[in-house]
């Protein structure tokens, strides 16, 4: 006969069992061997099966050759530079938030009517004119789709702008990334076709756009820009804005408080926590980040200019086989990452418990 | 009167000049996919021209991308990849998660937070040393080393202890006091009620996995296992003039995510704020 902790120990490790024995064998031990590995000597040139070099503990070598590598500071460069990108996106996401969570009906059945109407109306003119004076084809099919959302934007309200904006989000990944390089290309893309014109009447040379050293990284940027504007920093903004009390607004209003005032001294303060988290989630994701892409358009290049430190492990770890150092390279990015959750548990406290 | 309808007029015309700010967004969202299935119907010796319309839709290039690439294969990879990853998850994640929220045992709460700890490092450090296992474990260029390592993990259980802990607990008391087992209890109370926690883990876990990139990357030698993204990575290196059947690969790739998430938006956006509200 068994005690009642120990059943209810046993009860309970039962439960756990099926996933904690999985996470032991693919996270727990290999994060104990990486550790391990960062230092020691192990590089699969040294050690395969023609050459056997003993395994020999090295110390913090990797960590001082590292930091004394040029290198090295070059990719967490390149990575903090795409990470400059991170504050636009964030004002970016608030900003469709505002703009989503604004009542688009017009708040009264007559306005909603006029909306409709007046939509109808647009739509039929811009149609008939880009037909009647004979529109080229492309002219017709974008007029076409920009008529189209307005009519759903203004019947379907924010569900419709709300799924259209979170699209680019969702569905990125290496098929987005390859339609970018795509629109990127220097003479075939649509890009610098559409920038042609502006660019013949400055007189500048259009951009080689990812095979240009200076280029690759903002455009990098641009994509990212666009895929994290609807992102789901976006849902998170949207669900903060519809807790702020439309009490604090309204007494704001009575005060003649002016949008900016009302946006800066009420809503601002308020998302605080919301907008905490979303600097913390985006700077640890930003610090990892920036392989994908640079894998499926650059290859890290031209010339290093997109390799990051998650390229960088990728390249010493499985191209070159220096698994102590990229193993150390790992353990470098891990303790960025652990002084920013430091950092969220220090501060992040105070804006949850205001 | 005459004030009530100068401030309806207001309100048409702020409402109509958002409704136009966010046509122009969306337009900037939706552009870069309107050329994507134009130019999928290309011949290929119109893909340059500044026209973005085909003269004549060729919709035989689909065909042709299942004619050079083993498309079809890639697709069945993906998802059978992803289905059993998903599987895993939600399915380990539940039980370890009723297992945190809904039992008592001693040190519970402490091998609760050395779990929840580990979701702080980066899987790159991770998937070095799980690489060399799965060579001795001779899983290389395997769907099972593809499925495992990612079949286990903090963050689903995290999430659906979450919702689990919102549940009144007077329900698994008056269940025991019928004389439920802990199993029943978990199958038929907990978990059902658990739903839309369990729905919006299965969406992220099924989407993370379609998308996945870097452990495949490695991962896979053989072209008759790549999944879609390694796939479409392998025609654009070895084809890269192909514009136009490329964009059909990536039109098909990323259709399927496009009407999933039209269909569950719902779930999708309540368990993205679900997943944010800390524990």
């Amino acid at each position: 006969m068994h005690s009642k902790p120990h059943r209810q120990l046993r009860l309970g490790l039962a439960f756990l069992a099926p996933n904690i024995l999985g996470f032991l064998i693919f996270t727990i031990v290999p994060v104990a061997l990486s550790f391990a590995l960062a230092f020691t000597n192990w590089d699969l040139r040294l050690h395969n099966r023609f050459q056997n070099e003993p395994l020999r503990f090295i110390g913090l070598d990797h960590f001082v050759q590292l930091t004394t590598h040029p290198d090295f500071w070059r990719f967490l460069g390149n990575t903090l530079f795409l990470m400059m990108g991170i504050p636009l996106a964030i004002a970016g996401s608030l900003i469709a938030a505002i703009l989503l969570s604004q009542d688009l009906r017009g708040g009264n059945r007559k306005v909603f009517g006029a909306l409709v109407g007046g939509a109808v109306l647009l739509a039929s003119v811009v149609m008939l004119t880009v037909v009647g004076a004979g529109g080229s084809a492309m002219l017709i099919v974008m007029s076409g789709l920009a008529c189209g959302i307005l009519l759903l934007g203004v019947l379907g309200g924010t569900t419709v702008y709300r799924t259209l904006f979170y699209v680019p989000h969702f569905t990125s990944g290496v098929a987005i990334f390859i339609l970018w390089k795509k629109l990127y290309s220097p003479h075939t893309g649509p890009i610098n076709a559409a920038l042609a014109p502006l660019l013949d009447a400055l007189g500048l040379q259009p951009p080689e756009w990812l095979t240009q050293y200076h280029w690759a990284k903002p455009a990098l940027m641009i994509m990212s820009l666009w895929a994290a504007i609807g992102s789901n920093n976006m849902l998170l903004y949207l669900a903060g804005l519809s807790n702020v009390s439309p009490e604090l607004h309204e007494a704001a209003e009575i005060d003649g408080a002016s949008a900016w005032q009302k946006f800066w001294n009420v809503t601002w303060p308020q998302l605080a926590p919301v907008t905490f988290y979303i600097v913390v989630i985006s700077v640890i994701g930003g610090l990892q980040g920036g392989f994908e892409m640079a894998r499926a358009m650059t290859q890290g290049g031209p010339a290093g200019a997109t390799t990051t430190l998650s390229y960088f492990i990728y390249t010493e770890g499985f191209e070159t086989g220096r698994l102590g150092s990229a193993s150390a390279i790992a353990w470098m990015m891990f303790l960025m990452v652990f002084v920013v959750t430091l950092g969220n548990w220090k501060f992040g406290s105070r804006y949850v418990n205001d | 009167m005459r004030e009530r309808r100068s401030t309806l007029h207001h309100r048409f015309l702020s409402t109509s000049a958002l409704h136009l700010l966010l046509v122009a967004l969306s337009l900037t969202m939706v552009l870069p996919f309107l050329w994507m299935v134009l130019t999928s119907l290309k011949p290929v010796a119109e893909v340059g021209l500044e026209n973005w319309l085909p003269r004549k839709p060729k919709w035989d290039n689909y065909a042709e991308v299942f004619r050079v690439i083993p498309f079809a294969r890639f697709y069945w990879n993906s998802l059978f990849v992803a289905a059993w990853v998903t599987f895993l998850t939600v399915f380990t994640s539940s039980l370890a998660a009723f297992s945190f929220a809904r039992l008592r045992w001693p040190g519970r709460d402490k091998v609760f937070l050395l779990y929840l700890s580990t979701t702080m490092l980066p899987g790159l450090v991770t998937m070095l040393p799980n690489y060399q296992i799965m060579i001795k474990l001779g899983l290389v260029d395997t769907f099972a080393g593809l499925i495992l390592p990612a079949g286990f993990t903090a963050l689903g259980t995290f999430l659906l202890r979450q919702f689990m802990l919102t549940i009144p607990s007077s329900l698994d008391e008056a269940a025991e006091m019928d004389g439920a087992s802990k199993w029943r209890i978990y199958w038929d109370i907990i978990l059902p009620l658990s739903r839309p926690g369990v729905i919006a883990l299965t969406i992220f876990t099924f989407i993370g996995n379609y998308h996945s990139f870097f452990w495949p990357l490695v991962m896979l030698k053989s072209v008759h296992r790549y999944t879609l993204p390694i796939g479409l990575l392998f025609f654009d290196t070895s084809r890269g003039q192909s514009t136009h059947l490329i964009m059909a690969a990536v039109t098909m790739s990323v259709l399927p995510m496009i009407v999933l998430f039209v269909v569950l938006q719902k779930y999708l956006v309540k368990g993205i704020q679900l997943g944010a509200i800390k524990g």
